[in-house]
């Protein structure tokens, strides 16, 4: 019985969420010149990080100890998965600007899941320009690469890209739930999505090892691409882990989802309006 | 008249100052950027020591450097013109216009106080932790410091020019979040953020080297890094001066134009 209701509010919810987007993709499109240019900034965005990679490579060979198109596969995985998450949850962190007007409110009183409703809250569509960003440099580097690809290795790129997808999008979900306690601090979040898609271009050789530890073990960012990517490119993990641990993104996405949830419920729960 | 727009600048500077709890977040992801990005310099440079006429110790000193100075040049944007681009769009504007203070010299003075504030704050404090973990290259000299602090407020204003057509320009478009995120993405790119414009390659670095945006972090950047002195720095703020007068004026050109276009509508 609870199983069903559970269910039956995902599915409200993911139809709440689809109708809410659909009027923000119209409401978009009645300025198309601005739409047009927003689509065009969001591709160029990403782009213009690509442009810097290349400059850097422009001057050396390869950037701790990783070639231009290894680095372009981590660049391509992160980016789609971040991309990913950035359509489906980018607007969470107008949360704090609701909360903040009283906005909130309104939508506590719609029959309708308040998560999806923030969630699909100025819907972007513009924001498919970073995913087709990321797809052409991740195209460009599986053609390049010289990869001894294997059936577990092919079914593991499209498994990459929708758990990283949902890792992030739970990133996001738990910097919405902070919101209900410091509601100027939407920017903290920006560290983890916008800070961790820059850190997960470039391979974890890079990057001091309490880092990589920290984003392994604590922010599990690492099962976003560089444990499974590794695996794919057939590179050791500078961590001392075994190498299973490149299969389990899906899992880890599952929890990070499953926890967000939580913290979720708990921000909306201690949620008091001004009430005036 | 003076008085007026020294009143804006102090409440741009106590508006920002409010948010504190922002503030701290701010400061947060800076620092966690600032981490993140002299990791890559430091494998970058590693491999090509001075590139771009840098040793490793500047080359942090820079990347500290841009993200103090994001906030406070507005590099992305989000300062005062999301504000404007509002008004024009819901008609709000048509106040602006009757107030007996300039447009563009109310918004600017604004601005400026904002600046301040987030230069005290924001640039300071990431630079300052980011001192604690690498070895940076800041100078002794207390006038490179005057000269460097000089520099910035000539970004400022070139940063705000720019902005301010970009605000100007939703009298045409309506909506004008599309020329911002663009004029934006470009500020960041050639202002140095990714990476510094001596280490952009052959034309585009000529080139990036002449646009305004340098102005907003590599010119400040050098100057405290003490590659400007001398003459060299007289040209450096001589260049600034020069993108601030051309920008500003062409703003006040603009905005001549959008307001003999402004119609309100009687109610």
């Amino acid at each position: 019985m609870a199983e069903t209701e559970a269910r039956g509010r995902t599915l409200d919810g993911i139809r709440a969420y689809g109708l809410i987007a659909s009027m923000w993709v119209r409401s978009t499109m009645a300025y198309r010149a601005s739409f047009a240019m927003t689509a065009l900034g969001n591709f160029a965005a990403t782009g213009f990080d690509f442009v810097a990679i290349l400059m850097m490579f422009s001057h050396v060979d390869s950037l701790g100890g990783y070639s231009l198109p290894e680095i372009a596969f981590l660049y391509g995985t992160a980016g789609v998965s971040f991309g990913l998450s950035d359509l489906v949850m980018g607007s969470m962190d107008r949360l704090g600007r609701r909360i903040r007007d009283g906005t909130l409110d309104t939508l506590l009183v719609r029959p309708a899941p308040v998560l999806a409703q923030v969630a699909a809250d100025r819907f972007a569509l513009r924001r498919l320009g970073r995913i087709t960003q990321g797809l052409l440099v991740l195209g460009y580097a599986l053609l390049v690469l010289d990869i001894d690809w294997t059936v577990v290795k092919v079914l593991l790129v499209p498994v990459m890209l929708l758990s990283g997808g949902a890792i992030f999008g739970a990133v996001f979900v738990v910097g919405a739930a902070f919101q209900f306690w410091a509601q100027d601090a939407s920017e903290v979040q920006n560290s983890f999505t916008y800070g961790g898609v820059t850190m997960l271009v470039y391979p974890p050789t890079v990057f001091a090892k309490d880092l990589v530890r920290g984003v392994t073990f604590v922010i599990p960012l690492a099962f976003v691409n560089w444990l499974p990517a590794l695996y794919v490119l057939g590179r050791p993990y500078p961590l001392d882990v075994p190498q299973w641990l490149a299969f389990t993104p899906p899992l880890v996405a599952a929890a990070c989802m499953g926890l967000a949830g939580l913290a979720w419920r708990a921000g909306l729960r201690s949620y008091r309006s001004t009430g005036s | 008249m003076i008085r007026l727009y020294a009143l804006v600048a102090a409440g741009g500077f106590r508006r920002h100052a409010t948010y504190r709890v922002a503030t701290v977040a701010g400061v947060f992801t800076n620092t966690v950027f600032g981490f993140i990005v002299a990791y890559t310099y430091i494998a970058l440079w590693d491999q090509k020591p001075h590139l771009g006429g840098y040793d490793q110790a500047q080359a942090l000193t820079y990347v500290w450097l841009g993200q103090g100075m994001m906030a406070t040049v507005a590099m992305l944007g989000g300062g005062f013109e999301d504000e404007l681009i509002e008004r024009v769009r819901s008609g709000d504007i048509a106040t602006d216009l009757y107030r007996p203070a300039d447009l563009q010299l109310w918004w600017l003075a604004g601005d400026l106080g904002r600046a301040a504030f987030h230069f005290l704050v924001r640039g300071t404090m990431p630079m300052m932790l980011g001192a604690l973990v690498f070895d940076l290259a800041l100078p002794d000299n207390p006038f490179v410091w005057i000269a460097f602090v000089f520099s910035v407020v000539l970004g400022v204003v070139v940063s705000f020019a720019v902005r301010y057509l970009v605000a100007l320009s939703s009298f045409w478009l309506l909506d004008g979040a599309g020329v911002a995120q663009i004029i934006g993405l470009v500020s960041l790119f050639f202002s140095g953020m990714l990476l510094p414009l001596n280490v952009f390659p052959g034309v585009l670095g000529e080139l990036a080297k002449v646009l305004p945006w340098s102005s907003l972090l590599q010119i400040p950047a050098d100057v405290l890094l003490g590659k400007h002195t001398g003459w060299g720095l007289v040209g450096a703020y001589a260049f600034q001066l020069g993108w601030a007068a051309v920008l500003l004026t062409v703003g006040r050109l603009l905005q001549s134009a959008a307001t003999r276009k402004v119609v309100v509508q009687g109610g």
